[in-house]
């Protein structure tokens, strides 16, 4: 039998993590928040409106499954026992699915709130790049939306695209940015933003003797497009962030910011964590208002 | 609030804006629209900390716009269109 070799090249990095410097003991109220996206899953637990620990997750095929792994990794980073949460929210494209949530909440409302969290009230767009939409979002200084668009219908300029040509071309998905600013010259963004068009139309560039560094630049100028025109109708006023993993990827937000010109804001934050920090905060207000799980 | 319902792709913008603020839930808008595009909600599914009902566009029907409102805008001599006519509080436009 011949060896099978697999390298899996879109392959990220999940992680979780705990703040140390917290005690959930001495908290009031400990809320959860699961956002379980198309492709990844994350999870927040917050001690009294303060991240407390988080997760950082691959969704597998079965949603249920997906948040469950999620919170499990959050909880494996701490010592906390799960049914020291007071309420649990469920957000993104699986929200629906999360068995041991108390209410599920739109991802547009906890990307806008979240990232009023991890970015700070300034925000005044959010833009979430995700694994399958693409969500614009204007809110105001608490995080209450005020306009929005989610593009989720085509899936062309989002993650989902990214992780596909990072196979195709064979590099690993988080040397994407750097790798595509190493071109002599700039090209043209590919002719289509269909991911699967996009697909073909760079296998013919590579026949026709284009590096692999071309292409990339080639697809991540085509998707900085795609995201501007989206965002282009919901408008732009500053301040500016990103959230969702694309905000990751160099080779497309540094190409994307000339086009808006405005600077996006930076944060110590995940910002992969936006929409699950947005319900965990959510879910803490309802328990502050007395609208908590009855006990 | 401004909820865009639709969809974008290489055909073109295909959205609906309903303008939360303007929206009293009056309903006009579902019985006016031949296609049943529209849907009065107990709660923003958008804006959870307000307990007050609203129009949306429904879930099954916001990623086929482009079809679902076919009927109402032939290609020449486009009459006004049933929802925004019904809208008395003027909260709704179409993108295209």
């Amino acid at each position: 039998m011949a060896e099978e070799k697999k390298q899996e090249f879109w392959r990220w990095t999940e992680s979780n993590w705990k703040n140390p410097d917290i005690d959930w003991k001495d908290a009031r109220f400990i809320t959860v928040g699961i956002d379980v996206g198309s492709v990844s899953s994350q999870s927040c637990i917050m001690a009294d409106g303060n991240i407390f620990a988080y997760a950082n997750m691959r969704t597998g095929s079965d949603s249920p499954n997906s948040a469950r792994n999620a919170l499990n990794y959050a909880l494996e980073a701490t010592d906390m026992p799960e049914d020291r949460m007071d309420y649990c929210i469920g957000t993104g494209y699986g929200r629906v699915n999360v068995p041991f949530a108390d209410r599920s909440i739109t991802e547009i409302a906890c990307h806008a709130r979240g990232a009023n969290f991890i970015y700070g009230p300034e925000v005044r767009t959010v833009l979430d790049v995700g694994g399958q939409d693409i969500k614009a979002i204007q809110c105001d200084e608490k995080g209450k939306v005020t306009n929005f668009l989610m593009n989720d219908k085509c899936a062309a300029g989002t993650g989902r695209g990214m992780e596909v040509f990072s196979d195709l071309l064979g590099v690993p998905i988080n040397d994407v940015g750097e790798r595509s600013f190493q071109v002599k010259e700039e090209p043209n963004a590919v002719s289509s933003t269909c991911v699967v068009y996009a697909k073909s139309e760079a296998t013919g560039l590579l026949r026709k003797g284009w590096t692999t560094e071309e292409v990339l630049a080639a697809y991540c100028r085509a998707m900085a497009e795609r995201i501007f025109s989206l965002v282009g109708r919901v408008g732009v006023t500053p301040e500016f962030a990103v959230t969702g993993g694309m905000a990751k990827n160099r080779g497309v937000m540094d190409r994307l910011m000339p086009m808006i010109k405005l600077e996006r804001m930076k944060t110590e934050w995940d910002t992969q964590i936006a929409g699950a920090a947005g319900a965990t905060l959510f879910g803490y207000a309802l328990c502050q208002k007395g609208k908590g799980r009855k006990r | 609030m401004l909820a865009n319902y639709g969809h974008k792709d290489a055909s073109g913008d295909f959205f609906i804006t309903i303008d939360t603020d303007k929206c009293d839930s009056c309903g006009d808008c579902v019985t006016a629209c031949p296609a049943d595009v529209f849907e009065v909600v107990d709660e923003d599914p958008n804006d959870p900390m307000r307990d007050e009902p609203v129009a949306m566009v429904a879930a099954d029907k916001k990623k086929k716009l482009k079809y679902e409102c076919g009927f109402c805008k032939p290609p020449s001599d486009m009459p006004p269109l049933p929802c925004v006519e019904a809208c008395k509080a003027g909260a709704i436009s179409h993108s295209w």
